[in-house]
């Protein structure tokens, strides 16, 4: 037997003997997704022993190092974790912005020191982490971004305030994109700092979007400070001083690979033919209304070369091509498409879908998400800014 | 399988680029057409092109073949695509040696495959009868007679109808058109008594004819296939087909958005190069992102007909639908965005639109295929 063959079967020895029957449902929907944090209720005794259990084998995060709390398995071993996963419908037992983002940040750029401190917590669920980029006047512009940051001997003084930082009501900790020197030029100024949550100096005040949710918020800093160490060899600042706009592209162009979905989110569950069947129904094996059919199996083709191109991406990635600006592009087309595939669910649901609340929609739950994807094309760099990088890195158009 | 291509694949089509650079680039297409050449291509170059391999491309070696499969032979469609170079490969390379490979018998084999290899022989296959593509329209009759069959009728859009020496032909046995029962495929030489081809000349300059049937004699040995179970098999090799164009429509869209991001980058308006400007560069953006698309869909559907060929029709489907539509765009952006040279004959660029017109007409457009789609994944 292989090596991998081995870990195979170890592994589902394992979660058969340790993922709770009430984690096996496939956890579908925000409702189920466990975030951990100092300030975390867990859904019930399941949810808990199924995150503690999972921590402690290290497999919240198995791709990372043992010694920073993960699992220290390679590529193909995660692989079959998660497929074994999968196979038996166990939930994921944690996410959060740690994992997604700045433990690979932390990973990338943070010393030792940073890795042992932070990253472990993360990978244990206790502390929830948010991220402070965007501001009232730094959207696109990300890199002209305000929020002051100065050099009080011992710490760090920060005034000024972020927009669209996600759960940011519930979070402990956040990872802020700061100005450490306004004047430099707009990109040589700005530092990636870690700060606690947990002081006067901070607020949240969560906004209310069209979708009637509030996933995002505005987080003001009014004299909040961080020290200069968290604990003894444990800077605040992560990378170099002044170089934080290398840390937040490196961390833009990861959200980007992960917003344009992993192929995830496209065909999840039934396709869109099916779906506008039950709705407008069947007239000799063919949808009763044909205008529709046709966008439908349009919108079809592009949705599936879109996951065959993400497929192609990922090999040529691991053929050592990297993947680079395409990010930018798999982005905008990713993002584009999964608006264009909800426009054509709430075509095909015509008024059954467009009730907001009660029993048979179960409030509106596709309308909800529908309105949500809106945000897809802006979140993480908007459709026009992928736009302007790919004619600029890939097709070395010239500047305007 | 990893989708991309092997050093092997790579190593190919580096060399044909390079050859199809010298040998066959668009001028020598408007030489074609501006000499009003009458085979529509240059036998030396397909001779040429015999030798390095090519015209066995898909061919077994045991027929002289190089065996390289459909990838190989998609590779050399894009390729050809590029400088929209002229010659017998879609109809004799892909789709008769499909054909001849998938369906036909050990006697067809031994004869054909080691002259198709050779470049020695050109054929041609016939399926349209109408303005638009549709197997199951097929009307033309193969009545019984004798031992035999007599094929009376009329084809359109023959690729290669004119110069080809035989033609494989789709004709019904049985059933009515419309129904995909009853379709046999016959393999007929080209000067059989009663058959007459009329070159027609197309916008893109390249090879298409009109096929008379009157009373056409087939035997049973010249059936290709089973007797009123053609569909299937043609199925089949019209997936082939169609990867084919769709690679070879990839190939010219590339081309013609290289052509235009090339001119962006040095044609100077209101005192700046007009690839400065935003309104151009999101939509030369939006068309890389495209022409993305279409390449991960092409490789795709030729990966599937080396891997599985039997079910390799819904990604053919998915490629010759993608690539058609992106390759009209790109070719769309292309004239637009080269103001008014783009409209003169003297500039290639006509040549590419022209072409892509044609080739995502032939063997169904993007919305016979979007159909189709439609159809296999039950809506």
């Amino acid at each position: 037997m292989s090596d991998l063959e081995a870990f195979r079967k170890e592994t589902r020895a394992w979660l058969e003997e340790n993922c709770p029957k009430e984690m096996r449902d496939g956890g579908a929907g925000e409702e189920n997704i466990c975030w951990g944090g100092r300030r975390w209720t867990f859904q019930s005794e399941a949810q808990k022993v199924w995150l503690e259990r999972m921590a402690a084998k290290g497999w919240t995060v198995p791709a990372w190092p043992k010694e920073y709390g993960g699992g220290g398995l390679s590529k193909e071993e995660v692989k079959i974790l998660k497929a074994e996963m999968r196979a038996m419908k166990a939930r994921s037992p944690l996410e959060s912005f740690g994992i997604w983002m700045l433990g690979p940040a932390l990973l990338k750029y943070g010393t030792h020191e940073q890795k042992l401190h932070f990253l472990p917590p993360i990978a244990r669920g206790e502390i929830r982490w948010c991220q402070g980029y965007s501001e009232p006047g730094a959207g696109s512009d990300l890199a002209s971004l305000q929020c002051k940051c100065e050099d009080k001997g011992d710490s760090w003084l920060i005034n000024g305030q972020k927009i669209w930082t996600s759960y940011a009501d519930e979070s402990d900790w956040i990872f802020v994109l700061v100005r450490t020197d306004p004047k430099a030029t707009k990109h040589n100024g700005i530092s990636f700092i870690l700060v606690d949550m947990d002081q006067a100096g901070v607020t949240t005040k969560p906004i209310k979007l069209i979708s009637g949710k509030s996933p995002f918020c505005e987080t003001f800093f009014d004299d909040a400070t961080a020290p200069k160490e968290h604990a003894p060899g444990v800077s605040a600042i992560v990378g170099e001083m002044n170089r934080g706009w290398d840390v937040a592209k490196y961390l833009l162009t990861h959200e980007r690979e992960m917003i344009s979905g992993g192929g995830g989110g496209l065909f999840g569950g039934r396709g869109l033919g099916e779906v506008a069947a039950q709705h407008v129904g069947l007239e000799n094996g063919r949808l009763a209304d044909p205008m529709l059919r046709a966008k439908i199996a349009k919108a079809e083709i592009d949705g599936w070369a879109f996951l065959l191109t993400l497929e192609r991406m990922k090999d040529e990635a691991k053929a050592g091509a990297g993947v680079g600006a395409n990010s930018s592009m798999l982005k905008y087309y990713g993002t584009e498409f999964n608006k264009r595939r909800f426009e054509l669910m709430m075509d095909a649901g015509g008024s059954d879908e467009l009730e907001w609340e009660g029993e048979r929609t179960k409030d509106g739950k596709l309308a909800k998400a529908w309105l949500r994807t809106k945000a897809n094309s802006i979140e993480g760099g908007t459709s026009e800014v992928q736009l302007n990088i790919i004619s600029k890195r890939i097709l070395e158009l010239p500047d305007a | 399988m990893p989708l991309i291509l092997t050093e092997e694949q790579e190593m190919l089509r580096d060399s044909a680029r390079g050859f199809l650079d010298e040998k066959a680039p668009v001028s020598a297409l408007r030489k074609l057409r501006d000499t009003n050449d009458p085979d529509g291509f240059d036998r030396a170059l397909w001779k040429e092109m015999a030798e390095m391999g090519w015209a066995g491309i898909l061919v077994e070696e045991e027929f002289g073949g190089a065996d390289f499969g459909f990838v190989g032979a998609g590779v050399l469609a894009e390729e050809m695509g590029r400088t929209l170079a002229a010659s017998p490969f879609q109809s004799t390379s892909i789709l008769a040696a499909t054909a001849l490979k998938k369906i036909a018998s050990d006697a067809h084999k031994q004869e054909y495959l080691p002259k198709i290899a050779a470049g020695e022989a050109l054929f041609a296959l016939a399926v349209d009868e109408g303005a638009k593509h549709g197997p199951a329209k097929t009307a033309m009759k193969a009545e019984k007679h004798g031992n035999g069959f007599k094929l009376s009728g009329d084809k359109t859009f023959v690729a290669d109808g004119h110069v080809a020496d035989r033609i494989i032909v789709a004709a019904r046995t049985a059933g009515e058109p419309g129904e995909t029962e009853g379709l046999t495929l016959f393999l007929v030489d080209a000067k059989a008594k009663g058959l007459s081809a009329e070159r027609t000349l197309m916008v893109d300059s390249r090879n298409a004819a009109r096929l008379a049937f009157d009373g056409v004699e087939a035997t049973g040995d010249d059936v290709i296939g089973e007797v009123d179970g053609g569909y299937m098999a043609l199925e089949g090799v019209l997936s082939a087909g169609r990867a084919g164009l769709a690679a070879e429509m990839s190939g010219a869209a590339q081309a013609a958005f290289k052509m235009t991001t090339d001119y962006l980058k040095e044609r100077k308006q209101f005192g700046k190069v007009i690839g400065s400007f935003q309104a151009l560069q999101h939509r030369a953006a939006h068309l890389y992102s495209e022409l993305e698309l279409v390449k991960s869909v092409v490789l795709k559907a030729l990966q599937d007909l080396d891997e599985n060929y039997g079910m390799a029709g819904v990604t053919c489907t998915l490629a010759k639908a993608k690539a058609g539509e992106v390759a009209k765009l790109a070719s769309q952006e292309a004239v637009q965005m080269h103001g008014g040279i783009g409209m003169t004959d003297e500039f290639d660029i006509g040549f590419y639109m022209k072409r892509i017109r044609v080739a995502q007409e032939m063997f169904g457009d993007t919305a016979f295929h979007a159909d189709r789609l439609a159809q296999l994944r039950g809506y």
